[in-house]
C-alpha cells in the first residue's frame, strides 16, 4: 500500500471543515439576505426552494439558505471552544494521573469514572436549563460532560510512557516533573490528542444540535442549525425541506470532523 | 474470580456514591427555592417555613444529604413537585416502554455492526471496505433527532402503514429502533472491521486457513469470537444508556419513556424528578459497567489473572 503521509479520509475531512470555517467567517459577504428579517412575500406559509431561495424559506419568510450560513458561526464557536475547554481538562487531569500515580491518580480517575457514569445529555440538559441558555452557559456545560473521556485516554498514553527510557534519562538529569511532563511526554502523546480534538469536535457539535433541538440551544433569534429542525419538524409533511437542509449541515459539520480524527488515527496506525 | 469481583462491586458502589453527590449538587445549584416552587408563588412566610421543615431544607446540608441517600436506597427517590407523585412509581410506569426500545434497538444495532465489520474485514482494502467505511462513518455523524423526523418524512409519504409516532404496536417500533441503530450500528461496525483486520493476522487464524477450514468457518468460529470481546463492553455500556431513556429520538417519536419523561422533569424545573432520572441511569450504567467486567472476565480468562 502506498505510504501517502496524507490519506483520503484527511483531504476529504479538511476540505469539509475548511470551508465551514470560511462560510462562518464570511457569513456576513455571503448570506444572500438577512437571516432574521422575513424576505418572502410567502410570509406565513414556508416556501419551497427556488431560484431566489435554493434552500426554500421559512414559516416567518426568513431564507433558509441564510439562516443556515449564519448558523455555521454559532455551532463551530460553541463546538470548537467547548472542545478546547474539555480537551485542555482533558489532558491535565490525565497527564497528572498517568504521571504521578498514588493518590493523584485515585482521586483524579475517581472523579473521571463518576463523570463517565452519568447520562451526558441528561446532566447537560438539567444544567442548561438551570442555568438558562446561553452561549456561555451551552459552551461550559458542554465542556463539564465532555472531558472525562479524553482524561481516560491520555491517562493511558502518558502511563505508557512513564515508564520509557527517555523519560527515566530525563528525570535522572534531573528535570522537573512539570518540564517531563510538557517537553517529554506530551509531544509523544500528541498524536493521540490531534484525533481526540477531532473527535470530540464532533462529539460537542452534536451535544450542541441536541441542546438546541430541545430547546435549550443559545436563544433566538441567533440561527441554529438544531433549533431549525426543531421549528420545522411541525412542517414535516407539506415543507421536509425545511427540516432537511439544516440537518445536513450537521451531518456534513459533524462528518468533517470525524473523518479528520479517523484520517489521523489512521495514518498513525500505520 | 470471587477477588475480582468483590472489587469490581467495591468500586461501582464508590462510583454510585461519587454519582449522588453530583446528583445531589443539582438541587444546590438551581436559583429557585423548592418550597416556592411547592406552595406558589403567593403563599406566606409560615407555610413556606412549614413546607421547609418538613422537606428537611432547614436542616444542614450533610445531614439532608445523609437523608437523601439512605432515602435513595430504601428506593424512595422524593416526589415530583409538578406531578405530585412519586418519582420511582413515574420512573417504574415509563420504563417498559423504554426497556421495549431499548431492546429493539440494541438487537438491530449489532446485527448491523457485526455484519457490516465482518464484511469490511474479509474485503480489507478493497472498494467494498472503502465504500462500508464512508458509510459507516456518515452513520455516526447524522444527528439522531433528525434522521427521526426524516423517516417521519419518508413514512408519512411513503410508508403509509407505519405509525409516526407513540407506542401503538409493534409496528410502532420500527422506525425508532432504526433510528436508534443506524448511528451505533456504523459505530460498532467500525469498531469490529479494526479488531478483525488486527486478529486476522494472527498465527492461529493462519494455522486454521492452513488446515484447510472455510473462509466463513475462519471467520466466524476463529476470529470473530476473539474480535468481538471489545464490543461487549461498548454494546453493554450504550444498552445501558439506551434504558436510561433516550430523550432526543423519544421527543421525535413521542415515545412514553424515561427520556420523555426527563425532558418534561428539565422543562419543569422539577427538581427531585430530575435528580431521579439522572441518579436511575446512573445505576444502571454502574450495573451495566459490572455486568461487562463480569463477562469480560468469563470470555477472557486474561483479565482476571492481571
Amino acid at each position: 500500500m502506498a505510504r501517502s503521509s496524507i490519506n483520503w479520509l484527511q483531504v476529504v475531512g479538511g476540505t469539509i471543515t475548511a470551508i465551514l470555517v470560511l462560510v462562518a467567517i464570511f457569513a456576513p459577504v455571503l448570506a444572500p439576505h438577512d437571516p432574521t428579517q422575513a424576505v418572502a412575500p410567502t410570509f406565513g406559509d414556508p416556501g419551497p426552494p427556488s431560484l431566489a431561495f435554493p434552500c426554500g424559506t421559512d414559516q416567518l419568510g426568513r431564507d433558509v439558505l441564510s439562516r443556515l450560513i449564519y448558523g455555521a458561526r454559532v455551532s463551530l464557536i460553541v463546538g470548537l471552544s467547548a472542545m478546547a475547554i474539555a480537551m485542555s481538562v482533558g489532558v491535565v487531569v490525565g497527564l497528572c494521573a498517568g504521571f504521578f500515580g498514588g493518590w493523584t491518580e485515585v482521586i483524579l480517575m475517581r472523579i473521571t469514572d463518576v463523570m463517565l457514569t452519568l447520562p451526558g445529555l441528561l446532566l447537560a440538559m438539567a444544567f442548561v436549563a438551570i442555568l438558562r441558555p446561553s452561549l456561555l452557559s451551552i459552551l461550559l456545560v458542554i465542556s463539564l460532560v465532555s472531558w472525562s473521556g479524553v482524561a481516560r485516554v491520555v491517562r493511558a498514553e502518558t502511563l505508557s510512557m512513564a515508564s520509557r527510557d527517555f523519560v527515566l534519562a530525563a528525570r535522572a538529569l534531573g528535570a522537573s516533573s512539570f518540564r517531563i511532563m510538557v517537553r517529554h511526554i506530551l509531544p509523544n502523546i500528541a498524536p493521540t490528542i490531534v484525533v481526540m480534538a477531532a473527535l470530540s469536535t464532533s462529539g460537542t457539535l452534536l451535544l450542541d444540535a441536541g441542546l438546541s433541538f430541545l430547546g435549550l440551544g443559545v436563544p433566538p433569534p441567533t440561527p441554529s442549525w438544531g433549533r431549525m429542525v426543531e421549528e420545522s419538524q411541525i412542517y414535516f409533511r407539506t415543507a421536509p425541506w425545511l427540516v432537511f437542509f439544516p440537518g445536513m449541515a450537521i451531518l456534513l459539520a459533524v462528518l468533517g470532523f470525524n473523518l479528520l480524527g479517523y484520517g489521523f488515527l489512521r495514518k498513525r496506525n500505520r | 474470580m470471587l477477588i475480582y469481583l468483590a472489587k469490581r462491586i467495591a468500586f461501582a458502589l464508590l462510583v454510585l456514591l461519587g454519582a449522588s453527590l453530583i446528583t445531589f449538587c443539582i438541587a444546590f445549584v438551581i436559583p429557585a427555592d423548592p418550597a416556592v416552587a411547592i406552595a406558589g408563588v403567593k403563599a406566606d412566610p409560615q407555610t413556606l417555613a412549614a413546607i421547609r421543615a418538613q422537606l428537611g431544607l432547614d436542616q444542614p446540608l450533610y445531614v439532608q444529604y445523609v437523608r437523601y441517600l439512605s432515602r435513595a436506597l430504601h428506593g424512595d427517590l422524593g416526589r415530583s413537585y409538578v406531578r405530585r407523585q412519586s418519582v420511582t412509581s413515574l420512573i417504574l410506569a415509563r420504563f417498559p416502554a423504554t426497556a421495549l426500545l431499548a431492546i429493539c434497538a440494541m438487537g438491530l444495532s449489532l446485527l448491523l455492526g457485526v455484519v457490516g465489520g465482518m464484511v469490511a474485514a474479509a474485503y480489507r482494502g478493497r472498494l467494498l471496505d472503502t465504500l462500508l467505511l464512508t458509510v459507516s462513518l456518515a452513520l455516526v455523524s447524522i444527528p439522531v433527532f433528525w434522521l427521526g423526523t426524516m423517516f417521519l418524512v419518508a413514512a408519512a409519504a411513503y410508508f403509509r402503514w407505519l405509525p409516526l409516532g407513540g407506542l401503538d404496536g409493534a409496528r410502532s417500533l420500527i422506525l425508532p429502533s432504526l433510528a436508534l441503530a443506524l448511528g451505533s450500528g456504523g459505530y460498532y461496525s467500525r469498531i469490529l472491521q479494526a479488531n478483525l483486520a488486527e486478529v486476522l493476522e494472527l498465527d492461529y487464524i493462519r494455522a486454521a486457513r492452513a488446515k484447510g477450514l472455510s473462509p466463513l468457518r475462519v471467520m466466524f468460529r476463529h476470529a470473530l469470537a476473539n474480535a468481538i470481546l471489545p464490543l461487549v463492553t461498548l454494546a453493554g455500556l450504550d444498552f445501558a444508556g439506551l434504558l436510561s431513556g433516550v430523550v432526543l429520538t423519544e421527543t421525535v417519536f413521542n415515545w412514553p419513556g424515561l427520556g420523555r419523561l426527563a425532558f418534561e422533569a428539565v422543562f419543569n424545573l422539577d427538581i427531585p424528578l430530575i435528580m431521579g432520572t439522572v441518579l436511575f441511569s446512573s445505576f444502571l450504567i454502574v450495573v451495566a459497567n459490572l455486568v461487562v467486567d463480569a463477562l469480560y472476565a468469563w470470555l477472557d480468562p486474561r483479565t482476571r489473572l492481571s
